[in-house]
């Protein structure tokens, strides 16, 4: 057995990733839950998988159903190694998502230090979402074929260039061998490439800042520093271990779905967007396609995008919703939004119809602006009730607005996943 | 509690501004190469960028497929029953005989986001499974999220032999009687 000293100065390259001392309160397990970590973790054990799988499949419609039938029936493992590339991809969304709220939550995002990290870990996050995405094409099954179809086909409402965008993201006017061969690509090098180049960028800025932002509550009991080997690097490698068990475990069970083989005449019913993406089929629900798809979407990026440089009064880097009034406002506003959004979604369903009401009008404005109006309003009248309730300030208000959509989009997806049976129908779970 | 720390001793200090170091012994000579180098680098972006943009459009070219006028001989028309369809789902398109004894040639793509729509016999009605859109006999949209009437193909009546041009989609807003055939 190795002694520590010996241990690290065989691990002094790799260590340059953390500084030598780290405060000890940064490192308590229950504030940043080792997120980012596993987050790594987990893209390199999809790269393992991914190789291994790249052994058997084959990238053409008439072949990539059959190389996964027979990874599946004859390939020692196969099914298991295909579970965990499916599981583990999913559980990225989650982990990555998650590992950006603790950021977020905690306000670790103020520039000069932060902000740009914040950048990178926003295109990050749409790259492991786009690299899901990909994935999702290559068994050329209905439910990938459709999901793909429908998804390519947002970008079609983008004014003038949606269909040419539509057309070269597909290499054709359908989804075909050459979508087929596109994905691939993507899937399998230009996304994990950019995805690693993004990833080393990441950790030195980490490094730069000087590691997590420390929180502040804890200042007081837990004052000084810590040796990062073995303090840290101990337990980044106990959850490590553990976080990896439990991923071989599950994908025992989880057996990663495979439907019948695509079928360009025949979408089953309902055609659901793979999960992550359902809250913004949900939204299509209920917008014109434009709005939906590109409007809402876009801007709500551009505001994550933007956050960092909003004229913030005050620097709570480490607070947990920048002040305990940021997070008694952040709960209400969650409240609001739970209880809100699906009073709007069945409204809409069944009382609202602008398109009936205002007939002669073109249906972006009956069903894309009056919508946004009516929505703009309530949302106005729920900014309103938080200044009288709470005058927060800047930080505050963005910490409990931004918990406000997390929870909207929440409400929408899971409207999607388990409120829409055949035909897209609103109805109780065990109905469907 | 609430009460706020300082936080400026907490946070470290601003990244200090970084300067490569400064050559002073800039001669005209090193100038001048320098200069070089950054145009051979610019010449070698240009020729990468001219390598792979050709080279991904010319495939993407020849692999759809060249468009021909060819009509492709369907259904007869005794074959459908007025206010009926008959589903032709090799070309993924719908033969429509309408209320008043037209012909259309329907696409079966629906016009929010590309699922294949089903006709209900019973309600009369083309439905999307995906977001719930409806569509008319003819094509023209009753319920949304669809904001476009469904596309048709070029049809045509030979001795009552129904044909149809499988190749070009016609794109319209809406239905107009001047879209059918008769027989
Ligand atoms: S694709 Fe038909 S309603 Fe959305």
């Amino acid at each position: 057995m190795l002694k520590p000293e010996a241990m690290q100065k065989n691990l002094t390259f790799l260590l340059h990733i953390h500084p030598k001392k780290v405060p000890r309160a940064s490192i308590r397990y229950t504030y940043t839950f080792g997120l980012g970590g596993l987050t790594v973790l987990l893209i390199l054990l999809q790269i393992f998988t991914g190789i291994l799988l790249k052994f058997v499949y084959l990238p053409s419609p008439a072949k990539a159903y059959d190389s996964i039938l027979f990874l599946q029936n004859h390939i020692l493992f196969g099914q298991y190694v295909r579970n965990i590339h499916h599981l583990d991809g999913e559980l990225l969304i989650v982990l990555a998502l998650l590992h950006m709220l603790r950021v977020f939550f905690t306000e670790a995002f103020h520039p000069p230090i932060r902000s740009g990290n914040w950048i990178l870990g926003i295109c990050m996050f749409l790259l492991i979402m786009f690299s899901n995405f990909t994935g999702y094409l290559m068994p050329w099954d209905q439910l990938s074929y459709w999901a793909v179809t429908v998804v390519t086909n947002m970008f079609s409402y983008i004014p003038l260039i949606g269909p040419h965008i539509t057309v070269f993201i597909r290499g054709g006017a359908d989804v075909t061998g050459n979508t087929l061969m596109n994905f691939f690509n993507f899937h399998t090098a230009i996304i994990p490439l950019t995805l690693l180049i993004l990833m080393i960028f990441h950790f030195w800025k980490v490094r730069k800042a000087g590691g997590v932002a420390p929180p502040r509550t804890r200042q007081e009991e837990e004052k000084g520093l810590v040796p990062v080997m073995p303090d840290l690097i101990v337990k980044e490698v106990a959850v490590g271990l553990i976080a990896l068990a439990v991923v071989f475990i599950l994908a025992i069970f989880l057996d990663a779905p495979l439907r019948e083989r695509a079928n360009p005449a025949f979408s089953p019913n309902p055609v659901k967007a793979p999960w992550y993406f359902i809250g913004i089929q949900e939204m299509l629900m209920h917008f014109h396609p434009f709005v939906g798809a590109i409007v809402i979407p876009l801007f709500l990026l551009g505001f994550l995008f933007y956050l960092p440089w909003l004229h913030y009064p005050q620097n709570n880097a480490g607070f947990w919703f920048s002040s305990l009034k940021g997070r008694q406002a952040a709960i209400i506003s969650g409240i609001i939004a739970f209880i809100l959004t699906p009073l709007l979604i069945v409204a809409d369903e069944y009382l609202i119809h602008f398109n009936r009401w205002f007939p002669s009008l073109p249906s972006i404005l009956s069903e894309g602006l009056f919508p946004v109006l009516l929505y703009g309003f309530l949302f106005y009248l729920y900014l309103l009730y938080l200044r009288k309730k709470y005058r927060p300030n800047v930080n505050e208000t963005v910490q409990a607005v931004f918990a406000f959509f997390l929870i909207t989009y929440t409400v929408l997806s899971l409207t999607g996943l388990f409120f829409r049976g055949p035909g897209m129908i609103l109805m109780w779970p065990w109905q469907i | 509690m609430s009460k706020k720390i300082s936080h400026s001793k907490i946070n470290p200090p601003p990244e200090k501004e970084e300067h490569a170091p400064k050559i002073t012994t800039d001669t005209s000579r090193r100038s001048f190469f320098r200069k070089i180098w950054g145009w051979v680098a610019l010449a070698a972006g240009i020729e990468l960028a001219g390598l792979s943009i050709p080279f991904i459009g010319s495939g993407r070219k020849k692999q759809t497929k060249e468009k021909s006028g060819n009509f492709t001989a369907i259904a007869q028309v005794w074959d459908i029953p007025e206010g009926s369809v008959l589903p032709y789902r090799s070309g993924r398109l719908y033969i429509c005989h309408l209320k008043d004894g037209g012909f259309l040639a329907v696409s079966i793509k629906c016009t929010h986001l590309g699922c294949s729509v089903e006709w209900d016999e019973k309600k009369k009605e083309f439905l999307c499974p995906c977001h719930h859109s409806m569509f008319s006999l003819n094509g023209e949209v009753i319920n949304p999220p669809a904001t476009r009437a469904l596309n048709i193909y070029p049809l045509k009546i030979e001795e009552g032999v129904i044909k149809v041009n499988l190749e070009n989609p016609i794109q319209r807003k809406h239905y107009n009687k001047s879209q059918e055939t008769y027989a």
